[in-house]
């Protein structure tokens, strides 16, 4: 029964992770030039 | 054999090594400023630019313009740390490589603190420490390489869809946590429940589930219920209510379910149904907002921006809405003018097409009125301003627009349609069902609920909600790629209905610009064709596009608004080349040389490469045809009858146009209007779906549905059939959401749905549409 805790709480922190994780790439406006990314990989200087 | 010619033809011709555009022969530069530009890049060290790029020849080539600089310093901001910030459209930006250059080029600017290039949005933004006035320095450096920039603000539309697509984005993650969680917790408790799961073990996953889901709709489906919320206070409904109702009905009884110790709770469909409907909303606006931002930038690049001759002599670029009355303008060779006025000084010809429609170019000079939007053809002209705002011919267009639009927005989309008849049915058979049970079925209160409560899950239109606009984004999207932006969120649909279809002539049917008519004798043209090359004059260009390659005569010299000389040869007007000659039909050159007669290039117009493909394409998909023109009624004659078009009008004014759409619509015609002129936007705004070419007046591309890029005409065939076909898909979705409805309420009626048989019912629901809307990207895009 304790491990249903853990393992309930566990799940939840590393989805919790990778929500806020999403949040602050979207804040700091990653997605807001999703073509020029895919150029830029070939001419990194 | 053509092949062969063109390719001959690519040999004699020299490219540029700058900006790919012909060069003279012998030369490696078109002229000085890609000269330079060639220079400066391999100065720094980026001849690697040269190797990478991939030029784009529909795009405009990278070849620096000389001309008045834009008012930068009004659009530099403030940023709170001192430094200053200037955004700016860029035109030219051809791939990778550009980005990359443009960057390396000022990164070592040594104030810069940021310049970096949105190749999605295609914008500049500058940060530096310093002066507003660095801002013609740090342009002027990126201009020199041939780019144009031009000061981009946000309009307060884009800004808002932008505000919305992030809103939706950060409601979808949250959704998508939310969803994935309950999920898990959900599944153990269905497990649970087969292998004797204890009643407390189940409601604290109940109540674990709850503090997931409750906070995650409450956050989540805010575009839903705000939106629901503004349709029921108008007193009509939309997709959003049966939506919000449904998910907060189930959310509310699943919470009590909670409280109470109820076995069952629909948690996860409730924030499951959520995500979809937001996946499906969120590509809708994306896809739209692309389309409607593309639209946009074309109108920023155009420029209204007018030259305005200071007191001092300087010269300024302002945009249009900064012209006052009283202040002198300047129109140069090829350029529109800005702003309705007076000539002051100099003498030129108009094209006023864009204007009337009419073809034939009108002679201005000193003391004449011009009108806004006319083009110059042969000189530099003042222009002192006379009307700005109200009164101009803008302005009335302008009024005929706002009028008719407000008839257009009583348009309803169909998924509006299917809800207003869908929702209350669906509200009353769920109330129906619970009072079934409780009344006839003598079942408990709570129990009733459940199974009123199932139906409402089963019912709700998520299937629905997605089966529309996923097919919009689609074909939004198919469309985008094909140079096709659609501006208005219904245009679609209303596309689909279309049964008639009335072209504009001058710059619709036809090509902006005019051409050689007839087969000239070719010596006479090759020698008139190394004059003109000499002059910057339209008719000039045409002559020499018809006679490549052309080598320049040495010596030539150009009269402003008279003709060109080289020796005894003459090239330009019958008064210059001292020709006795009357009017002619048309717009024409003569050239006169010793020991020949004078000889006469007239000018015409000519229909667009694929105008007839287009019109017999549209026949075939059983459209009635007509022309409305403002131009004489020979040339639209010609037209008509080389197109076979029965239906035509001439000498039409914008208000006879509108007139002429009106009655067809009232006969019950459904009318998409296709033009390019000023005098055509009160036109576009009266039909029911409306189309403009790239190269309209900014105007008519305000105004249009839909606005399609390149020389072709093909798109408005091309258009029109994916819309079809979009609507065809629409259907078959939403027949299919509704007949899984059909086959699911009964059994929920009945009290057999659990929630994991709603989950699954839901999901695959949604599944099938979404994979019958992706039937459309496989289609052909030939129709």
């Amino acid at each position: 029964m304790i491990i249903l805790f853990g393992l309930l709480a566990l799940s939840l922190c590393l989805g919790g992770i990778g929500l806020a994780a999403f949040l602050w790439s979207l804040r700091d406006g990653q997605y807001s030039d999703l073509d020029g990314a895919a150029h830029r990989v070939l001419f990194d200087d | 054999m053509t092949a062969e010619v063109v390719r001959a033809d690519t040999l004699a011709q020299a490219t540029c090594v700058h900006c790919g555009e012909p060069a003279p022969a012998g030369h490696r530069f078109c002229c000085p400023g890609c000269a330079a530009a060639y220079e400066v890049i391999q100065g720094l060290g980026l001849g690697r630019y040269y190797r990478e790029r991939v030029l784009d020849p529909a795009m405009r080539a990278p070849k620096p313009e000389p001309g008045a600089r834009a008012d930068l310093e009004r659009h530099v901001a403030a940023l709170d740390d001192g430094a200053r910030e200037l955004v700016l459209a860029i035109d030219g930006l051809q791939c990778g490589a550009c980005v990359w250059l443009i960057e390396s080029v000022l990164a070592r600017e040594p104030e810069l603190l940021h310049g970096r290039v949105n190749m999605t949005t295609r914008r500049l933004r500058l940060v530096w420490r310093g002066q507003a006035e660095r801002a013609a320095q740090l342009v002027g450096r990126i201009e020199a390489l041939g780019y144009r920039l031009v000061p981009f603000e946000t309009s307060a539309l884009a800004a808002a869809r932008e505000a919305v697509t992030r809103r939706l984005l950060r409601a979808l993650a949250v959704a998508g946590f939310a969803a994935g969680n309950v999920m898990l917790i959900a599944l153990g408790t269905w497990v649970g429940a087969r292998q004797g799961m204890g009643a407390a073990t189940r409601d604290l996953l109940h109540w674990l589930s709850a503090l997931i889901a409750v906070p995650a709709i409450a956050y989540a489906g805010r575009p839903f219920f705000g939106s629901a919320l503004f349709a029921l206070r108008q007193r009509r409904t939309n997709m959003d209510v049966p939506i919000s109702v449904g998910v907060l009905l189930v959310t509310g009884l699943s919470l009590w379910q909670t409280a109470t110790g109820g076995a069952q709770t629909y948690f996860e469909s409730a924030v499951m149904l959520l995500f979809f409907l937001l996946a499906g909303r969120l590509l809708d606006t994306q896809a739209r907002g692309r389309a409607h931002a593309a639209a946009e930038e074309l109108l920023t690049l155009r420029g209204g921006d007018v030259v305005v001759l200071g007191a001092d002599g300087t010269l300024v670029r302002r945009p249009q809405s900064a012209i006052a009355v009283g202040d002198r303008i300047l129109a140069g060779l090829g350029e529109r003018i800005g702003a309705d006025g007076v000539v002051e000084a100099g003498e030129s010809s108009l094209d006023t097409s864009l204007v009337t429609g009419e073809s034939r170019p009108v002679a201005v000079g000193a003391g004449s009125a011009v009108f806004a939007g006319t083009l110059n053809l042969d000189a530099p002209l003042t222009i002192r301003v006379t009307a700005a705002g109200n009164g101009t011919l803008l302005a009335e267009c302008v009024r005929l627009i706002e009028a008719a639009e407000a008839r257009r927005s009583r348009f309803i989309v169909l998924a509006d349609r299917v809800a207003r008849r869908y929702a209350p049915l669906v509200h009353l058979l769920a109330l129906g069902t619970f009072l079934y049970w409780v009344i006839v079925g003598g079942a408990p209160i709570a129990d009733a609920l459940l199974v009123g409560c199932a139906v409402l899950i089963i019912t709700c239109p998520c299937a629905l909600a997605l089966a529309v606009p996923l097919v919009q984004v689609i074909a939004t999207g198919r469309l985008f790629t094909g140079g096709i932006l659609l501006k208005s969120p219904t245009a679609l649909e209303r596309l689909a209905e279309v049964d008639t279809v009335v072209f504009d002539k001058t710059g619709t049917l036809t090509e902006p610009e005019l051409r050689l008519a007839g087969r000239p004798d070719r010596d006479a043209l090759r020698e008139a064709a190394a004059l003109a090359a000499a002059s910057r004059h339209p008719l000039a260009r045409v002559l020499c596009a018809a006679a490549p390659p052309v080598v320049p005569a040495a010596g030539a010299e150009e009269m402003p608004g008279a003709g060109i000389a080289c020796g005894a040869a003459r090239l330009g007007s019958a008064r210059f080349c001292g020709v006795d000659a009357g009017a002619g039909e048309g717009p024409e050159l003569w050239f006169v040389r010793p020991a020949h007669p004078p000889v006469r290039f007239g000018f015409i117009e000519h229909l667009r490469d694929d105008a007839e493909a287009t019109v017999a394409r549209l026949r075939k998909l059983g459209l009635r045809l007509a022309l409305l023109s403002g131009d004489r009624p020979e040339s639209v004659s010609r037209i008509a009858a080389a197109l076979g078009i029965e239906t035509w009008q001439a000498g039409l004014r914008p208000r006879d146009k509108v007139a002429a759409l009106e009655a067809m619509q009232t006969r019950g015609a459904r009318v998409l209007m296709v033009g390019d002129g000023l005098n055509d936007g009160p036109a576009l705004a009266v039909a029911s779906v409306s189309a403009s070419p790239s190269t309209a007046a900014d105007l008519s591309q305000t105004v249009a549905d839909f606005v399609y890029q390149g020389r072709a005409l093909a798109p408005v065939a091309v258009a029109i059939s994916t819309a079809r076909r979009a609507r065809a898909v629409t259907r078959q979705n939403l027949a299919l959401a509704l007949g899984y409805n059909g086959l699911m309420v009964p059994l929920a009626m009945l009290g057999f749905v659990t929630p994991w048989l709603a989950a699954a019912a839901m999901s695959v629901s949604s599944a099938v549409v979404m994979l019958n809307s992706t039937r459309l990207r496989l289609a052909r895009a030939a129709a």
